[in-house]
């Protein structure tokens, strides 16, 4: 090659190769998304389906299946109190709906939100549990030392695997702030 | 620049600091990296032996753990960017174009570029240890939400990171576009030697995984201070979502930390045999299978964060399937052995104790690829063995080998093989005196990146200590080598060994400050 | 051979260690050199302690050829004896064999390993759920059908950690509360974390698991032998990250509801 066609190859090469770049660069930000879906498929990372996102056709009732499904929750970052349904432990069928009840206690004069964020084990059951009302799907708030019940109702998808017999349903209540994204 | 360009018309070498400002010498760079790299070798060094000198004992006596926490996350950032990364550009500066018969690399000035940013990279990593609150502590893996809880010093690591990978991608495209354009006549690809390929597939899989890195640290940028919630699960993003991205990058950067020490030991055993590489041809499909392999198995490294099972087989079976091309080559390089005619010098050393050692490592990885038995080797010092065997013997050690083989070349003169024995015999044994016992820790349940331990683990600790220790005063050995045979020594001739391959033979030691201005041929 | 391999590297070791070292050794109760993993006390942990000892053994064996190979020809093929260079490059044989075997040996290694992580993922059919809650510096458990919560911090004295005080026999390994779990009982563990993340690990017991903030992990143990068993914290966590262990009673079914009953009656 002749001194010319070697820069010019040379500019070549490192244009392909820096658009390389950006793409990679583009694509670390394209995982956040891909791994979104790609829970949502697996239920890898534990967040469970709301009504919204999957069809709202009522499902049949598997009578001949009981599935057993726990509560817990844990607090983080703001003064309140949340305890779990009466009931830790419930058999239900799949396909039947059903509320339990969480109640929340704050523990200051002042005014606060919160945010639930849910999370389902184990992760195959996660995209099976399904929320058809729940307070997690938006800000609670709650006024000096105010109490207040907060329910969700759930179905558990027929097309649960076999395998599965208890799902574990927990909650993370932390500090509402402006720019939540909304969480399911 | 002006001197820059005055270079390509005259042969003489330009005088004074402006030459190494403002070079654009492939030499010069190449000289540049080798000794920035060693300097962070010695300075990651130190903080390996405030570790080792905190792990002594049981209780806290040296340091407070929030500072052992950033002596840990230090070191290894330093090693891994600051020492290993460029020692191997530091070679592909020097040996590539004399290799492919090359005048210079493709891009002159954006090589200097890619060097002068790096000291201003480190000297900003160094100076986060100082900032209120410290350097960063998470670990070099800086794992959210740990990492969001840091100081200044972590937004100081992230910017750091940042033009640590932009100087290793201008590296690479150089590198890449060099090898591509400026072969000589008649090199063809498959005459490439194999650290031209290794390097090659090196470059490749750095522009495909630093700027997935860059992506990630800039996510926890904007999650610490600018209100994204990308891995925080309050604003309804996943802490583990960071690991996935990390490890994307973080997989093939180990891969980045190997090959080109692969490629160095693949020159140096046929020369010191007497007998051509066993299966070039497998060689090369063995990197790229590795290098296309080592971009499916990175959750091998997030066996415990509770990935369906699905997972967890995907990524155990994957990450089996690369134990295959590794083994490939080390095959290889024993066949290359095989019925040779064998002589022992310094970088020969080097090369079989790479050969010996990295197989050591290999196999610890394949015990954890096994996900079952990983749950237990996982954050132990099983781990911190497994990857000192694999980059310190792997990478450091081949990286030894190079500069032993290369330095008559580039000084002219023959180094003292009296004193590489030494350093040779007491850098292998201490190694083993100080990560072989880790093996045992790891077994025996030590927990990695803890300032302080429980009664059972003190025995094998003090052992690796007292090697640590003696493993780190013998690096000054090769300094005094090396000076010494700067200032003088016998003279080399232009093969240096005996009967060597490769186009960098064919020029006088030491090799000229431009080398084939008009291209050799190749047959 | 393992065991014997072990133990000459361990006299290697000492050796070159010098005798001189082992004078400063600090006075413990027990010196251990300790060389495998812990005895394991559950059916995970033996099934993972097989499979390691089987994988130890294969590539120690696949270590002992590369070593002998290497070794033999350093000793074999060398200049000074009059060795001549043969002048080979390649050959499809060795080649194939060596692509070939190796792939064998890792399919034979991947069908027990398949096996124990599926008995690992296993968690339905427990007899009782715990929920694991880490937190800077310590865990939080609560044994969700019987109301009874409480936390479990590192109990060992600050003096202890300086050496201002003799080290205890069981220095950073002891709690002010202990867990307690029934022997013989399938336990799920509910694992997560307030902060950052964490990760709950006893050797004896089996694998660890991250506790990881606003998700909830989960893992099984049903422990054979009542005893008391020891962990730590195994994923950095921050500053003292060294020092948040786990205490973990196993006892008869009886005492544990006699326990139980105990603490529900304290809060
Ligand atoms: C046969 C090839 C290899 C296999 C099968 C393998 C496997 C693994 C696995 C499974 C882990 C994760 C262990 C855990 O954290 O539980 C690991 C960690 C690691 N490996 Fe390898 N490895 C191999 C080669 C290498 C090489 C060539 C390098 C680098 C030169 C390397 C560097 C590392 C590092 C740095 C870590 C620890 C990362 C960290 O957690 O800080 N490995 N390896
Ligand atoms: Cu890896
Ligand atoms: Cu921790």
């Amino acid at each position: 090659m002749t001194e010319r066609n070697v820069r010019k190859s040379n500019r070549r090469v490192t244009g392909w190769l820096s658009l390389w770049v950006v793409g990679m660069f583009g694509f670390g930000y394209a995982l956040v998304p891909l791994y979104s879906v790609f829970c949502e498929i697996t239920g890898l990372n534990g967040k469970s389906a709301t009504l919204s996102e999957v069809s709202a056709a009522p499902l049949t009732i598997d009578k001949s299946r009981t599935v057993t499904v726990e509560f817990t929750v844990n607090v983080s970052g703001i003064p309140w109190r949340v305890d779990r349904p009466k009931t830790v432990r419930l058999n239900v069928h799949p396909g039947e709906a059903t509320t339990v009840i969480y109640e929340a206690h704050s523990l200051v004069d002042a005014m606060t939100a919160g945010q639930a964020v849910p999370s389902v084990t184990p992760a195959k059951a996660a995209r099976h549990f399904r929320k058809t009302e729940c307070f997690c799907f938006t800000r609670q708030e709650l006024v000096g030392g105010e109490s207040k019940l907060m329910p969700v109702t759930f179905v558990v998808d027929p097309k649960l695997p076999a395998e599965v017999k208890t799902i574990t349903l927990s909650y993370e209540v932390y500090p509402a702030n402006e720019n939540l994204t909304n969480n399911s | 620049m002006t001197t820059a360009v005055a270079d390509h018309h005259h042969d003489e070498v330009p005088k004074g600091i402006t030459r190494w400002l403002f070079t654009t010498n492939h030499k010069d760079i190449g000289t540049l990296y080798l000794w920035f790299s060693f300097i962070m070798f010695l300075v990651g060094g130190a903080m390996a032996l405030v570790i080792r000198a905190e792990l002594f004992m049981p209780g806290l006596q040296v340091v407070n753990p929030h500072f052992y926490n950033q002596m840990v996350t230090v070191h290894a950032l330093v090693m891994i960017f600051g020492a290993v990364m460029p020692g191997f550009v530091g070679f592909a500066n020097w040996m590539l174009p004399m290799m492919i018969g090359a005048p210079d690399m493709a891009l002159p000035r954006l090589n200097n570029w890619s060097f002068w940013l790096l000291p201003f990279a480190t000297t900003l990593l160094i100076t986060s240890l100082f900032v209120p609150g410290g350097g960063p502590a998470a670990g070099w893996t800086i794992y959210p939400p740990l990492s969001i809880q840091g100081g200044m010093g972590v937004d100081l690591t992230i910017f750091t990171i940042h033009i640590l990978g932009m100087s290793s991608i201008l590296g690479a495209i150089n590198i890449i576009a060099t090898i591509l354009n400026m072969r000589a006549p008649g090199m063809t690809l498959l005459k490439m030697p194999l650290f031209v390929w290794t390097w090659v597939i090196t470059a490749f899989l750095l522009i495909a995984a630093m700027p997935v890195l860059a992506g990630a640290v800039t996510m926890l940028l904007t999650d610490r201070h600018f209100g994204t919630a990308f891995f925080s699960a309050a604003g309804g993003g996943d802490p583990v979502m960071f690991q996935h991205i990390f490890w994307f990058f973080g997989h093939p950067e180990v891969y980045i930390l190997i090959l080109p020490a692969f490629g160095i030991i693949s020159q140096v055993i046929p020369t010191f045999s007497r007998k051509p590489l066993f299966g070039y041809t497998s060689m090369v499909f063995a990197t790229a299978a590795i290098a296309f392999l080592s971009f499916i198995v990175w959750a091998h490294h997030m066996y415990t964060v509770g990935m369906p099972l699905s997972g967890e087989l995907f990524f155990m079976y994957s990450t089996m399937l690369i134990a295959i091309p590794t083994g490939v080559k080390v095959f290889n390089w024993l066949a290359t052995m095989w019925r040779g005619s064998m002589t022992f010098e310094t970088p020969m050393l080097y090369a079989i104790a790479t050969v010996a050692l990295f197989t050591v490592g290999g196999l610890t990885g394949l015990m954890m690829a096994i996900t079952p038995a990983d749950f237990q080797y996982h954050d132990t010092y099983f781990i911190v063995a497994h990857f000192h065997y694999v980059i310190f013997c792997g990478s450091v050690l081949a990286m030894f080998s190079g500069v032993y083989y290369w330095l008559p070349k580039w000084t002219g003169h023959m180094y003292d093989e009296t004193l590489g024995k030494v350093h040779f015999w007491l850098t292998v044994i201490s190694f083993n005196i100080t990560f072989f016992p880790q093996h045992f820790l790891g077994f025996a349940g030590m927990p990695r990146r803890i300032p302080d331990y429980s009664l059972q683990f003190a025995e094998f600790n003090m052992v690796s200590s007292i090697g640590g220790f003696i493993l780190g005063f013998s690096q000054l050995i090769l300094l005094w080598v090396v000076i010494k045979s700067i200032r003088g020594g016998k003279k080399a001739t232009a093969e240096v060994w005996d009967n060597p391959e490769g186009l960098e033979w064919t020029v006088p030691s030491p090799a000229p400050y431009h080398t084939f201005a008009t291209a050799p041929e190749v047959r | 051979m393992i065991v014997s391999r072990f133990k000459k590297l361990r006299s290697a070791i000492v050796a070159t260690a010098g005798a001189g070292m082992m004078g400063i050794l600090p006075t413990v109760a027990q010196a251990e050199w300790a060389l495998n993993l812990q005895r394991p006390v559950t059916e995970i942990a033996r099934v993972q302690y097989d499979l390691h000892m089987l994988i130890m053994y294969i590539v120690t064996v696949i270590g002992i050829i590369v070593f002998g190979v290497m070794f033999y020809s350093i000793a074999k093929f060398r200049k000074s004896k009059g060795a001549e260079a043969a002048k080979f490059s390649h050959s499809t044989k060795a080649e194939v064999l060596w692509t070939v075997i190796p792939t064998l040996i890792l399919i034979a290694m991947a069908v027990p390993s398949t096996k124990a992580l599926l008995l690992m993922e296993d968690t339905t059919e427990s007899d009782m759920v715990l929920k694991v809650t880490g937190y800077q510096w310590g865990w939080q458990y609560d044994y969700l059908e019987e109301d009874v919560s409480f936390f479990s911090k590192l109990a060992t004295p600050q003096s202890q950690i300086t050496g201002n005080e003799t080290k205890g026999e069981n220095y950073l390994l002891e709690v002010d509360n202990h867990l307690v779990i029934p022997a013989g009982k399938k336990v799920r563990l509910l694992l997560t974390a307030k902060d950052v993340i964490h990760a709950w690990w006893v050797p004896q017991l089996g694998g660890k698991k991250d506790a990881i903030p606003g998700y909830i992990n989960e893992m099984w143990i049903r422990a054979d032998e009542t005893g008391t068993y020891r962990g730590q914290c195994a994923e950095l966590c921050g500053k003292d990250h060294g020092y948040m262990p786990i205490v973990v009673d196993v006892v008869e079914e009886a005492e544990y509801m006699a326990w139980i009953e105990a603490q529900k009656n304290k809060s």
